[in-house]
C-alpha cells in the first residue's frame, strides 16, 4: 500500500514538472500553431539561474528559496519574450520556419550552457525541509514532491483565472479561437503573442527550479529532457487544451512511475500510450476534433 | 516520354504577347542544362573516387593530405552523411513530412548491424540483408501509425517514437546494445578488405558508392507517379483525395524508402566509425539533419547532400577550432561560445532560416537566374 501511495505521490510531483512545460507549449500552439522547441532551454536557464541565486547568497533559508524561483520565472519569462520578439515574430505565419528556428535556438543555447556550466550535472542545495520526507498513509515522501504539486497547481489555477478574468485572457482565448476575427475587431492580437509567450517562459522557469530540487541536480540537458515528456504530454492531451494538458500531465506521470518500478519500462509504456491514443483519438483526450 | 516536353520547351514560343527572346548559345537550354549537369555528376563522382589516389591538400579544410586515412575518414563520413541528408530530403523535401524521429532508422541499421554480427555467425551480406528487412518492418509499423496525425503532430510523435529507440538502446537489454559505453564493430564476419586503418580507402569507396545509390534511389523515387502524389499532397493534401489519389499509402511509401536509405547507410556508417555509440540515436542527430537539410536549401537534392557534407566539415573544423590556441587565449566572453561547434552551427541555422530562405541551393539559383536574365537583357539591347 505504502509502495502504492509513494509511486503515485512521486507520479504526481513529476507530473507537476511536465504540466509546468506542457501548459507553456499547449498555450504557444494554441494561440500561434508554434511548436516551441526551445522550450526546454527556457527551463534550464531558468534552473541555472536559480542555481546561481541559490549560490551565491546561501541556499538553506526559505525566503533565498523563494527568491530562486521568482528570480528563474522571470528569467524564463524574459528570454521567452525575447524569443518571441526577435525570432518568432519575424516569421509570421509561416509554422515551420518557426519551428526550424526554435530547433536552431535550442541546439545554440543548449551548447552555450554546456560552454558556461560544464556538461555535467551540478548538484544542488535547497532548504533542509525540502530534503527530508514526510509520512502519508505509512509511506515517506520526499517533501520536494508536494513543492511541485503545489506550484503546478497554483499555476494551473492562475493561467485559468488570468485567460478567464482579465482583459489579456479573454484576447488571447479569442485568438485561440479565430485570430482573423480578432485582428479583423482591430485588436493587435501581436502583443498578446508576446505575452503568452512570457507566460509559457515564466511557468518554464519555474519549473526549471523546481525540476532541478526534484531530481538533485542542474544540467544543460534538463530542459531537453522534460521537453519530450512534455510534447508527449501535449498531443495526449490535446494541442492547445490547457485542462488536456494538466489531465495528461498526470495520467502519463503516473503511468510512468508505476510501469517503471514494476517493469522497468516506463518510458516505453509512455510511447505506447501516444500510439494508442493516436490510434483511437488522432486530436488528443481533449483536443478539438480535426 | 520525358523528351518530348523539353523539346516544346526548348522551341520558343511563336505566340507570345511580348517579343520573342533572341536565341543565344551561352544561355543553355533545359535539354542541355541536364546533359550538362549529368556530365558535372559524374564527373564529381570520378573525380571523388580518385581523391585516394590523389594528394590534394586544403589546409584549414581537411586534417591532411586526400590520401591519408585520416583525411578518407573525415570526407567518407561527410559523404554519409551527405547521404542521411539526401534520405531526409525525400521526407522533409518532398514529401513534407517533418520528421524528428529519422534517427531511430539510421540507428536500426547501426545498432542492427553490429548486434547481428556481434550475435550471430552470418557473413557481411547476410547479415546486412536481415537488417535491412528488420528496418523495412520497423518504419513500415511506426510510419503506419504517425502518419495518423499529420503536421507538427506527426513531428512530435516520431520524436516519441525515436526517444523510445533511444531509451531502449541506453538500457542495454540483455547487454545486447552496450548502453552508455555502445558497441564495438565485431568483425569476424567482416572481410579483411574493409576493416582497419590502412583500407580506410575501401570504406571510403563503400560511402560514395552508398551515396550514389542513395542519390539514384531519391531520384527515382521523386520522378516516379508515387513521388508526384507525394509532392502533390505536400501541396495540398485535400485536392490529391478529390482526384482520387491516396495521400496516406503514397506518404507511407515515402517515409518507408527514406526509412531504408537511412538503415542502408548506417550500415555502412557502422562499418566507417566500427562501432556504435548511444548519440546516433538521440532527438539531437535528427534536429542536426533537418539543420543539414535547410541549410542546403529544402527541396533540393544536391543542396542536401551539399549541406550533409557542409556540415560534418564544419563539425570537424570547428572542433579543431575550439581546441586551437588561439580561442584559448580569448576572453571568455568570446572564447565560451567559440568553442561550442553546436553553438556555431545553431546560429548559423537561426540566420540562414531568417536571411536566407531556400538555403544554399535557393541562393544559387536566384545567382544564376539573375546571371540569366542579365545575360537575356544585354541580348535584348544589342538587339534593339
Amino acid at each position: 500500500m505504502s509502495t502504492i501511495v509513494l509511486l503515485l505521490i512521486t507520479g504526481l510531483g513529476l507530473g507537476a514538472l511536465y504540466f509546468l512545460v506542457a501548459s507553456g507549449l499547449s498555450l504557444i500552439y494554441g494561440l500561434m500553431g508554434v511548436l516551441n522547441f526551445a522550450h526546454g532551454s527556457f527551463l534550464t536557464l531558468g534552473a541555472f539561474a536559480g542555481w546561481e541565486v541559490a549560490r551565491r547568497l546561501g541556499a538553506d533559508s526559505w525566503g533565498i528559496f523563494g527568491l530562486a524561483l521568482v528570480v528563474g520565472a522571470a528569467v524564463g519569462a524574459a528570454f521567452a519574450a525575447l524569443t518571441e520578439l526577435l525570432l518568432v515574430r519575424r516569421l509570421y505565419e509561416r509554422h515551420i520556419e518557426q519551428v526550424l528556428v526554435t530547433v536552431g535556438l535550442a541546439l545554440a543555447t543548449v551548447a552555450l550552457f554546456e560552454g558556461t556550466w560544464g556538461s555535467d550535472p551540478e548538484f544542488i542545495e535547497g532548504p533542509a525541509w525540502l530534503r527530508s520526507t514526510t509520512d502519508v498513509a505509512g509511506a515517506p515522501i520526499p517533501n520536494d514532491r508536494f513543492l511541485a504539486i503545489g506550484a503546478a497547481v497554483l499555476v494551473l489555477v492562475g493561467i485559468v483565472l488570468f485567460l478567464r478574468y482579465t482583459r489579456f485572457g479573454l484576447i488571447i482565448r479569442a485568438g485561440v479561437e479565430n485570430r482573423a476575427m480578432v485582428t479583423a475587431l482591430g485588436i493587435d492580437v501581436r502583443k498578446a503573442f508576446t505575452l503568452v509567450f512570457a507566460v509559457g517562459g515564466a511557468a518554464a522557469g519555474l519549473g526549471g527550479v523546481l525540476a532541478s530540487q526534484y531530481f538533485g541536480y542542474v544540467s544543460p540537458h534538463l530542459g531537453a529532457h522534460l521537453l519530450i515528456f512534455a510534447f508527449i504530454v501535449t498531443v495526449i492531451g490535446g494541442l492547445g487544451s490547457l485542462t488536456g494538458a494538466a489531465v495528461a500531465a498526470v495520467l502519463v506521470a503516473v503511468l510512468q512511475q508505476f510501469a517503471n518500478y514494476y517493469w522497468g519500462v516506463g518510458d516505453l509504456v509512455v510511447v505506447l500510450l501516444l500510439a494508442l491514443v493516436l490510434l483511437v483519438r488522432p486530436s488528443g483526450l481533449l483536443g478539438r476534433s480535426a | 516520354m520525358t523528351s518530348q516536353p523539353t523539346t516544346q520547351q526548348t522551341s520558343t514560343p511563336p505566340d507570345r504577347a511580348t517579343a520573342p527572346l533572341p536565341h543565344d548559345e551561352n544561355v543553355p537550354t533545359p535539354a542541355r542544362r541536364r546533359w550538362l549537369m549529368l556530365a558535372g555528376g559524374f564527373a564529381l563522382v570520378v573525380l571523388l573516387a580518385c581523391l585516394p589516389l590523389l594528394a590534394i591538400s586544403l589546409p584549414g579544410v581537411l586534417p591532411g593530405p586526400t590520401y591519408t586515412p585520416g583525411t578518407l575518414q573525415v570526407l567518407a563520413l561527410a559523404l554519409l552523411v551527405g547521404a542521411l541528408a539526401l534520405s531526409y530530403h525525400l521526407l522533409f523535401g518532398v514529401a513534407g513530412l517533418l520528421s524528428f524521429g529519422h534517427a531511430l532508422y539510421f540507428a536500426v541499421g547501426v545498432y542492427g548491424l553490429a548486434i547481428v554480427l556481434d550475435r550471430t555467425d552470418l557473413p557481411l551480406l547476410p547479415a546486412a540483408c536481415v537488417v535491412l528487412v528488420g528496418g523495412i518492418v520497423v518504419a513500415h509499423v511506426v510510419g503506419a501509425i504517425s502518419l495518423r496525425v499529420t503536421g507538427i503532430s506527426f513531428a512530435m510523435v516520431t520524436l516519441a517514437f525515436a526517444q523510445a529507440g533511444n531509451v531502449l538502446v541506453r538500457r542495454n537489454p540483455a547487454g545486447a546494445t552496450g548502453g552508455e559505453e555502445g558497441l564495438a564493430l565485431d568483425t569476424t564476419h567482416v572481410p579483411d578488405a574493409l576493416v582497419g586503418v590502412m583500407n580506410t580507402r575501401n570504406l571510403y569507396w563503400l560511402a560514395l558508392v552508398v551515396l550514389v545509390v542513395v542519390y539514384a534511389v531519391v531520384l527515382w523515387v521523386e520522378r516516379s507517379r508515387a513521388g508526384h502524389v507525394a509532392a502533390a499532397t505536400r501541396e495540398n493534401e485535400m485536392r490529391v483525395r478529390v482526384v482520387g489519389g491516396r495521400p496516406y499509402l503514397v506518404k507511407l511509401l515515402v517515409f518507408v524508402v527514406a526509412a531504408t536509405l537511412a538503415t542502408a547507410v548506417g550500415m555502412a556508417y557502422l562499418l566507417l566509425q566500427s562501432g556504435a555509440v548511444p548519440r546516433v540515436t538521440s532527438a539531437d542527430f535528427t534536429l542536426t539533419l533537418l539543420v543539414m537539410v535547410v541549410l542546403g536549401g529544402v527541396g533540393s537534392r544536391w543542396g542536401a547532400v551539399v549541406g550533409g557534407v557542409l556540415y560534418t566539415l564544419l563539425d570537424q573544423r570547428l572542433g579543431a577550432l575550439a581546441a586551437s590556441e588561439a580561442i584559448a587565449g580569448l576572453p571568455s566572453v568570446l572564447r565560451v561560445p567559440l568553442s561550442e561547434p553546436l553553438f556555431i552551427l545553431g546560429t548559423l541555422f537561426i540566420l540562414v532560416v531568417l536571411f536566407l530562405p531556400g538555403g544554399i541551393a535557393g541562393a544559387a539559383q536566384r545567382l544564376s537566374h539573375r546571371r540569366r536574365r542579365e545575360g537575356a537583357r544585354d541580348l535584348m539591347e544589342e538587339s534593339a
